[in-house]
This record gives structure tokens, C-alpha cells and sequence, in this order.
């Protein structure tokens, strides 16, 4: 990612959407809530949400096609006789909201006799009336379209008019999350957050072969505003961003495929954080620990009898859960239980510490964990769906005083160095996975010799953190992310961000795909 | 405190539609009734019951340089929210400029079902599956096995409404249940999925058997290293495979150059052989098991589908057709750009091998020492010039010798392209329902065979069991 020289704006708190408040939350809590009561709920939690949606997609610098939405709804979850009930809707009346918690505690008592494992949730500090903004300085739901449509063209013809590339794919999607929680204990939250994420893709292709390759920017999706796709906050020099595509591009579709075999790596942070994803962040969720997403996203490998003694990683690895983090597409004041955001240790000196949980995980596990209370990582991505243990801006912290990734490439005698994202992959129990990335260079004695292409690295996790052998200082830390981690069934998706370093892993497996592709 | 009004669908098309001051205009509501259960170690975990209705509004304005088109969608509109909807897609359509897929809206007339509500579903669609889940985990129990799965039952019903005359009506139930069985220690596993629009033919007491004999596989353990092996698919593992094989299937982007079915030089690979044997991959509205709306429904436009075709009827298509590459998917637009025939995406897929007969067990039986798959898992793309598809095996794999199952091997990483294994499979079996564990969630309408093929890429040993 280009840093530019620009001064940063300031960022000022937002205040919450006032479209947003005028709907009528409380009244229809109040409703829910005091049913379920009645009906003879122990826990009942009422969550009102509208998810304001647009994506805007240009081919060759038209306009391809654009799609905003919004999506209104609330439920209504309940503990009835030890047993979960959900439901939920769309239209925002009383009488609706009375239903829907009659039909949450219906279906409670429809599951009560499949349901042998008593429902209690961890005890949590009640927080009467708290409201949350994430930091952001404009919210991109209130730049016109046709601004929009510009600035997207623009960067578009930043990259076609240059030699070397066929065609040019520019999005951008954005979403205000308006959120309000409101529980029988007496949590009511109101929060609202932003995100969003530019991207511009070119596209090479040799006319005689037909081989063909692609290139696209590196500035990850962020809880920001508007002021980032314009790079008016300084974080992305989207000219020199665009500018150096073509080249890169022309570069990798001319370099020599790489040689299979084992290789040192210099990871990038434009790549390391979808490995921490993948290996750390979704391995360290409890709820698959547990077995919860064994018919769907998998277990782990991290059990919870490994608690203080796994060997993750070298005793570089140092790890955290953080959902406070500014700009993190994770953060949030408050999650979907109405327990506080907050930070802690995943894996410490390369042993594993520590879980993702929700409350009720946290009291289930509680003589495990040595601990009784959740740490805020319960998550739905609407209304319509149950909130579930989801992934907490999981990071890899940089070394102290540490060196550049400049450095850390001059420690690599035969190696590569890889930058971006691309293909990923890793098996359901988090030991086995695959990457590729944007461009892989060739490292001889210390120095970048040149891209490669047809690149993947393959390991298993524990083996690939074991070799890690250097991390880059803070100078070198970046946070990637994505918008649609999936997970639970019905399929949720969640936004989550992860910080990292540059680093060193020693003795990779390396594959090339076009041989992994030939008979 | 403001109220809602009831509204109905239609209400909701013909008022926008008279809101309208745009040309012409698309309204499309989508009503959806939901009902799941989701369980693990033997025991419920979560469940719910949910609806929807969310109305997309596509108005388009004819501008000196084309015409534009606006998109707006709003969950929870009442009746005072609907000109709102239609000024912001209309103002929308004035500030995103022209479009370029922009064609005249599709004409029509009001089908005989307009008139009837959206249909439902509840958690009584469970009444059977209930009792017979609550009697598996107790069966689980005594025999010291976990249970982990999930059914769900969708009813969509989505109204299309437009200013040229278009009244359609859809009603999509969809429904499916998966399992994962497991030994007590969790080092014996193995999957059943099924997909039913209606449930009636979800039999928890069948799919228990074939978990149990699936576990009992895996009592013999072998481990094997990675290498290309003689490995029986069943049909839900080349769903699997197939399913993402039909989602890079764009006109546009073939003709642009960047997928396995671009030409070289110019031009897509239509007309091309792909494959040397009889295969046929094909979709079909109105095949028995796979029904699906018989006319496009888009709710934005992109490469495979265009705002403005709403409503142009699809029949069945042959993408591949008797090893050649005969369809991409297209709009009408990309249709011009490409010079081939308009063939929007259809929501089934179907495989079939001219002349293949028998199932999968039929296939092992010719297996002297190979592998029997379950079905494959986080498959994603490494190579699009080639369609190099990577993934795990999962839930089961199991050594075949001498025509029989003689235990369970250790899952693998494999590296395979699905275009490749359409001319390289040795056999194949008679076209079944197939319900894909990686996609079906999303896309369960498939009718695949099991297949064999002599030299499946196990590119590496996974640990995961």
C-alpha cells in the first residue's frame, strides 16, 4: 500500500443517523421484551437494525451496474426453560413485535425436547443507555451517485490508457450499519458504524496465447468514510496506486513461472493478514472448537484442552482478539449480547491463550477458561439471522523496535516475497492450507530479483507459524481485511479486519499451479 | 411511533408503478418465510423462524446519450415509503448515467398465479423431522456417536411488475438437511446432505443408516500419501465442482480473456470441444426435482445479468452439449457484444453422461485400489486460465480395494480443474438428485452422476479428520 506524505484528517465523531433513530426501536422492544416476560423467558434480547447497502461496479470505465439497498428488520431471541427461540421480521409495528416474540418462544418449546444442554448465559455488567459511532469523517451514503460514478471512471482511465492492459474492473462497496440492542437486564444500545472498499483490477492478455493475467490495488476494506476512496485522509496515494498497475501487471504476465519446491517467505501485510484469518482467527473461535460448525464451517484444531500449552508458532507469535481497534471492520461498542468491546490475547509467546466467545460459551466453558465472562464477539449480520460467535479483529502484533520489510527481505538468501491477496483455502479443521497472492518476487542474496507467477504456498498451520522467523516493526504493520467471512448455517457473513507486520517464514512448500493444473 | 400499513405485493407493484415519472420501470418484490433448526453433539444449538419482503425499484430515464437505470431496494416500505423508493431510484437512474446493458423492457402479460399471496412455511414444515431428530440424538447416545447437522425450509415468492405489461409471479420453495456423523472420540467422521423443496422426503432414520454405515468404513483407518489416485465422486462432490464451474460461465468475461472458456486471439471458446466423451451440463426451469422461475429475475445488473432483461422467459439451455461448449451466460446485451445467442443464468445445473448408467456403489465395484470420495470442502479458484479449482476432501474418504470398501484414508488437499475431469473421468453413473456440500446452501437445485476418474490430484495429506 502507498502511504502518502499528506496530513490526515482529523476524524470527528459522527452522530447516529437520524433516519435511523425515527424508527420506532423502543416502543417495539418494550413490546417484545415485556411478551416474552410474560411468557415466561428467563433471557430475552430485541435487536433493530437497517443495513443501508450500495454497490457500484464500472467496466472499462462505464458503468456496469449499481444496487442500493436497504434492509430493516428486527428479532427477538429468548432462554425459555433453558432452551434458545429466534424469530424475526420486517414490519415495524407493536402487534408485529408481540408476535414475533410469541413465535421466538414457540419455537423455543418446539426444540425444547431436542434440546438436552441447558441454555445459561454468562453474567455481564447491564449498560442502560449507551450509544457507539465508528470513526469515520463522511458518511459515503451522503455522496451523490454520480460523484461516485466519477471518481471510480476516473480511476479506471488512470489504468486503460496505459499500454499493456485489455480491460479494467472498478468497484466499490459501502455499507451504514445502524444497530440497537435492548435486553431484559436492561442493556439498550444504539451504534452505528461505516464501512467500505475500493477496488481497481487490470487485465492483460496475450493476444496469440491467450494467456492472460490480472493486477488490482492493494488498499484493504476499512471502517472509514468517504474521504478514503478520495485518499483526501492520506492513508492511500491512489494515483501512485494506479499508476504503477499497468507495469506490475506487464511484469508478472512476462515473468518466468516459479520452480517448485521449498523457499523462505517474506510475507507482506497485504497477504499475512488472510493467513492469520484463515489459520489463527477462525482456529481460535470457540464456538468451532466446540464442535458448534462441525456440519458446516468445520472444528478446530485447537481444542480447548490445549488451552495454555498448544505450540502454536515461534515465540515471536503474539496475537490478539481486539474489537476496539479504530477503523477495524470488527469494531463495534457493544456487540450483539450487549457486552462491551475489548481487547485480549490469543496466542502469547507462541502458545495458545486465549478464545473468541459469546456469553454463552464463556459460562458453558468457564472452569476451562479460567475465566467467566464473554469477551464481546457475538455477531448477526442482520436482523433476520441469529447472532453467533463471529471473528474479532484477530492481529498479529509487530516487533518493538523491529525491522523494515526491506530488512527482513536482506535476511533471505533464496526466497520470495509476497504481496497481496488472491486465492485461498484451508481445510475444515484449520491445519492444511493454500494461498496465492497479486505478485510473488524472486529473492537472491538478500534483494528482489523479479516477479514470478503461477505461485502458491501450502502448509499446515502449525508448521508454518512454528517457522516463522522474523516480524517487522511497526513501521511495517498494516491492517487488511474483507467484508464477507462466512459462517454458521443460515449463511452469515461479518466484516472483520486483521493487523500484521511483514514476516519471515523459513522452508515453505511452494508449488507451481500450472504444473499442479497438467496431466 | 410510526405504524405500518398492511400492503400487498401486488399493491406495492402497481402503486410504484404508478409513482413512477420515469420511461419505463421495473418493480420486483421478493417475500420470503424461513424456518431452521441447527444442532450439535446431539443436542439443538440454534433455531429460528424469520420473514422477509424487501421491493427493488429499477426505473430508467432516457438521457441524450443513452438511457440510465436507477436501483434501489427498502425492506419494511409501507405505503408512505413507496414514492420515496421510486424518486431515489430515479434519481438513482439520473445520477449513475447511462447504462451501458441498457435494452427495451421486456413486454408481457399478468400470469394466472399474480393474484395470490406469497407463500409460507413455519416450523411445522418440522413436525415429522422433529420427532425423528429428537430420537437420532437420543440413538447417538446410546451408541456413543454425535450428531451435528441442519434443515432448513425456505419459501421465496417473488413478484415481477413492469411498466410494459410484465405481472409474474414465483413461489421457490427450497429446503435441505445435512448431517455430520462422528465417533465419540471425533477420529471417525461422515457426511449425508439432502435437498427437498417440500421436506416430505427427508427420512432422518435413512440418512442415520447411511451415517452409521459410513462410520463402520472408517473403523479400519490406512493412511496414504498424496499422489493422483483412482477416485470414485459421488454425485455431490461433482456437484461441487460443477457448481463453480457453471458460476465462471460469463459471456463478458470469456470474451474479454479472462476465463478458461475464452478464446485465444478473440472470442470465446463456443463451439469448442471441451471434452471427448458424451457429457452434457445443462439448466432447465422446468426439470422434474429442479424447478426454478422460468424468466430472468435480476436485481442489478452485472456481467451474467442485466436489470432490463426482468422477465425474458429462459427454457432449457445446453451450456455444454455433447462435449462441446455450447452457451455462456449472457444478457442481451453481452449477447450483441459476443454474437452469440441470449442464455441468462438459470438457478438449476445438471450433469449428464450419454449412455451412463448405475450409481455409485456400481462405480467402486470396478475400483481395484482407488479411492471413494464424500465430498469436498472451501474450494476456490487458483488458476482461472485453467480453472485450477483447489479444496479439501472431507467427512469420508475411503480406500477401495478389489471392488469394496476396506477403510478410511486421511483427508487430502487436491488441485483440479473440473473442465479437465470432464474429459478425463474413466466412468461415470446414471444422473441422480445431488445436493452439493460446499454450495448447496446457496444452490440446491443439482442433478449430477458419480463419477471416476483414473488420476484425481491429491496435491497434499490433511491432518483434519
Amino acid at each position: 500500500m502507498h502511504e502518502s506524505g499528506r496530513v490526515r484528517l482529523a476524524v470527528v465523531p459522527a452522530e447516529i443517523d437520524p433516519a435511523f433513530l425515527a424508527l420506532p426501536m423502543r416502543p417495539l422492544a418494550d413490546a417484545a421484551l415485556q411478551r416474552a416476560r410474560e411468557l415466561g423467558a428467563a433471557h430475552a434480547d430485541f435487536r433493530l437494525e437497517r443495513i443501508r447497502s450500495q454497490g457500484i461496479s464500472l467496466r472499462d470505465g462505464r458503468l456496469e451496474g449499481s444496487h442500493d439497498g436497504e434492509d430493516v428488520g428486527f428479532a427477538v431471541r429468548v432462554v425459555h426453560e433453558g432452551t434458545w427461540g429466534f424469530a424475526a421480521a420486517v414490519d415495524l409495528t407493536a402487534d408485529e413485535a408481540v408476535r414475533v416474540a410469541t413465535e421466538a418462544v414457540d419455537i423455543a418449546r418446539t426444540a425444547h425436547d431436542m434440546s438436552p444442554e441447558r441454555i445459561e448465559l454468562a453474567d455481564e455488567p447491564v449498560h442502560p443507555d449507551a450509544t457507539w459511532v465508528s470513526a469515520y469523517d463522511t458518511d459515503p451514503f451522503s455522496v451523490s451517485d454520480a460523484d461516485k460514478v466519477e471518481l471510480l471512471a476516473a480511476y479506471s482511465r488512470t489504468v486503460m490508457d496505459r499500454d499493456g492492459v485489455d480491460h479494467v474492473t472498478a468497484r466499490l462497496d459501502q455499507v451504514l450499519e445502524g444497530k440497537f440492542y435492548a435486553d431484559t437486564a436492561g442493556t439498550v444500545t444504539t451504534q452505528q458504524r461505516v464501512r467500505l472498499h475500493p477496488v481497481v483490477e487490470a487485465l492483460a492478455v496475450e493476444a496469440d496465447s491467450g494467456r492472460f493475467e490480472t493486477m488490482r490495488t492493494l488498499a484493504p476494506p476499512v471502517g472509514r468514510g468517504w474521504e478514503y476512496v478520495t485518499g483526501a485522509d492520506g492513508l492511500v496515494d491512489w494515483q501512485g496506486a494506479l499508476d504503477e498497475l499497468p507495469g506490475l501487471l506487464a511484469e508478472k504476465l512476462a515473468a518466468p513461472g516459479v520452480e517448485a519446491g521449498t523457499y523462505d517467505l517474506v510475507v507482506d501485510p497485504t497477504n499475512l493478514w488472510l493467513t492469520i484469518h484463515e489459520s489463527v482467527g477462525h482456529a481460535t473461535e470457540l464456538d468451532r472448537a466446540l464442535g458448534y460448525e462441525a456440519n458446516y464451517a468445520g472444528t478446530s484444531f485447537a481444542t480447548p484442552d490445549q488451552l495454555g500449552t498448544l505450540r502454536y508458532g515461534s515465540p515471536l507469535m503474539h496475537v490478539t482478539g481486539d474489537r476496539t481497534v479504530t477503523h477495524g471492520l470488527s469494531t463495534v461498542g457493544f456487540d450483539d449480547e450487549g457486552v462491551q468491546a475489548q481487547q485480549w490475547d490469543i496466542v502469547r509467546d507462541g502458545v495458545l491463550v486465549g478464545y473468541q466467545l459469546d456469553r454463552r460459551m464463556a459460562r458453558l466453558m468457564s472452569a476451562t477458561l479460567g475465566a467467566s465472562r464473554s469477551n464481546g464477539c457475538a455477531f448477526a449480520d442482520s436482523a433476520g439471522h441469529v447472532p453467533v460467535q463471529r471473528m474479532a479483529n484477530v492481529s498479529l502484533q509487530p516487533a518493538e523496535g523491529g525491522p523494515t520489510t526491506e530488512e527482513l527481505i536482506s535476511q533471505v538468501d533464496r526466497g520470495i516475497y509476497v504481496v497481496g491477496d488472491k486465492s485461498w483455502s484451508i481445510d475444515m479443521q484449520r491445519y492444511n492450507f493454500q494461498f496465492t497472492g497479486q505478485r510473488f518476487y524472486r529473492i537472491v542474496n538478500g534483494r528482489l530479483a523479479g516477479q514470478m507467477r503461477d505461485v502458491a504456498y501450502q502448509a499446515t498451520t502449525t508448521d508454518f507459524w512454528g517457522s516463522l522467523a522474523a516480524i517487522g516493526g511497526p513501521e511495517t504493520y498494516v491492517m487488511g481485511g474483507a467484508f464477507n467471512c462466512g459462517k454458521a448455517q443460515p449463511g452469515q457473513i461479518a466484516p472483520v479486519s486483521h493487523g500484521c507486520p511483514s514476516a519471515v517464514f523459513r522452508s515453505v512448500r511452494i508449488l507451481n499451479t500450472a504444473d499442479e493444473g497438467g496431466q | 411511533m410510526s405504524v405500518a400499513s398492511p400492503i400487498s405485493a401486488q399493491e406495492v407493484v402497481e402503486r410504484c408503478l404508478e409513482l413512477s415519472v420515469g420511461d419505463a420501470s421495473v418493480v420486483l418484490v421478493d417475500e420470503g418465510h424461513s424456518a431452521n433448526l441447527r444442532w450439535a453433539g446431539n443436542t439443538l444449538t440454534t433455531n429460528g423462524v424469520m420473514r422477509s419482503r424487501s421491493v427493488t425499484v429499477v426505473a430508467t430515464i432516457g438521457e441524450a446519450s443513452g438511457t440510465a437505470a436507477g436501483v434501489v431496494a427498502r425492506s419494511a416500505v409501507t405505503p408512505e415509503t413507496l414514492e420515496p423508493l421510486v424518486r431515489a431510484a430515479e434519481q438513482a437512474a439520473r445520477d449513475t448515467g447511462t447504462a451501458e446493458d441498457a435494452q427495451p423492457l421486456v413486454d408481457g402479460d399478468e400470469v394466472p398465479s399474480w393474484s395470490e399471496p406469497a407463500g409460507e412455511t413455519s416450523v411445522s414444515v418440522f413436525a415429522d423431522i422433529s420427532p425423528a431428530l429428537g430420537d437420532s440424538f437420543a440413538r447417538a447416545n446410546a451408541e456413543k456417536r454425535k450428531s451435528y447437522g441442519y434443515v432448513e425450509h425456505v419459501v421465496a415468492t417473488t413478484y415481477v411488475g413492469s411498466s410494459t405489461g410484465l405481472r409474474l409471479r414465483h413461489e421457490q420453495p427450497s429446503g435441505h438437511i445435512g448431517i455430520t456423523g462422528k465417533s465419540a472420540d471425533l477420529t471417525r467422521s461422515a457426511w449425508v446432505g439432502h435437498a427437498s423443496a417440500d421436506m416430505v422426503d427427508v427420512d432422518v432414520a435413512a440418512l442415520d443408516s447411511e451415517l452409521i454405515r459410513k462410520l463402520a468404513w472408517a473403523e479400519r483407518t490406512v493412511d496414504l500419501p498424496a499422489g493422483r489416485y483412482d477416485t470414485v465422486l459421488p454425485p455431490t462432490a461433482v456437484a461441487d465442482l460443477m457448481i463453480y464451474a457453471y458460476w465462471t460461465m460469463s459471456a463478458r468475461d470469456a470474451h474479454e480473456g479472462r476465463t478458461v472458456f475464452a478464446k485465444a486471439g478473440d472470442g470465446t471458446r463456443v463451439g469448442e470441444r471441451l471434452s471427448q466423451q458424451p457429457v452434457s451440463l445443462w439448466s432447465d426451469p422446468s426439470a422434474s426435482g429442479l424447478r426454478c422461475a422460468p424468466y430472468v429475475v435480476a436485481h442489478a445488473s452485472s456481467a451474467e445479468q442485466s436489470v432490463f432483461d426482468n422477465g425474458l422467459p429462459v427454457g432449457r439451455t445446453d451450456w455444454i452439449r455433447d462435449g462441446s461448449l455450447a452457451a455462456l451466460m449472457q444478457t442481451r446485451h453481452s449477447a450483441e457484444l459476443t454474437g452469440l445467442a441470449v442464455t441468462p443464468p438459470i438457478d438449476n445445473l445438471g450433469l449428464t453422461i450419454d449412455g451412463a448408467q448405475g450409481s455409485v456403489d456400481d462405480l467402486v465395484t470396478g475400483v481395484e485400489r482407488g479411492l471413494l470420495l464424500t465430498c469436498l470442502w472451501y474450494i476456490r479458484e487458483v488458476d482461472p486460465q485453467t480453472l485450477l479449482l483447489t479444496g479439501l476432501t472431507r467427512d469420508g474418504v475411503y480406500l477401495v480395494e478389489g471392488g469394496e470398501v476396506a477403510g478410511a484414508v486421511n483427508n487430502f488437499r487436491f488441485n483440479e480443474s473440473p473442465i479437465s475431469l470432464l474429459d478425463r473421468f474413466g466412468a461415470a453413473g446414471a444422473t441422480v438428485p445431488a445436493f452439493s456440500r460446499e454450495w448447496g446452501d446457496y444452490f440446491p437445485r443439482t442433478a449430477m452422476p458419480p463419477v471416476r476418474v483414473p488420476d484425481f490430484n491429491m496435491s497434499s495429506v490433511s491432518q483434519a479428520s
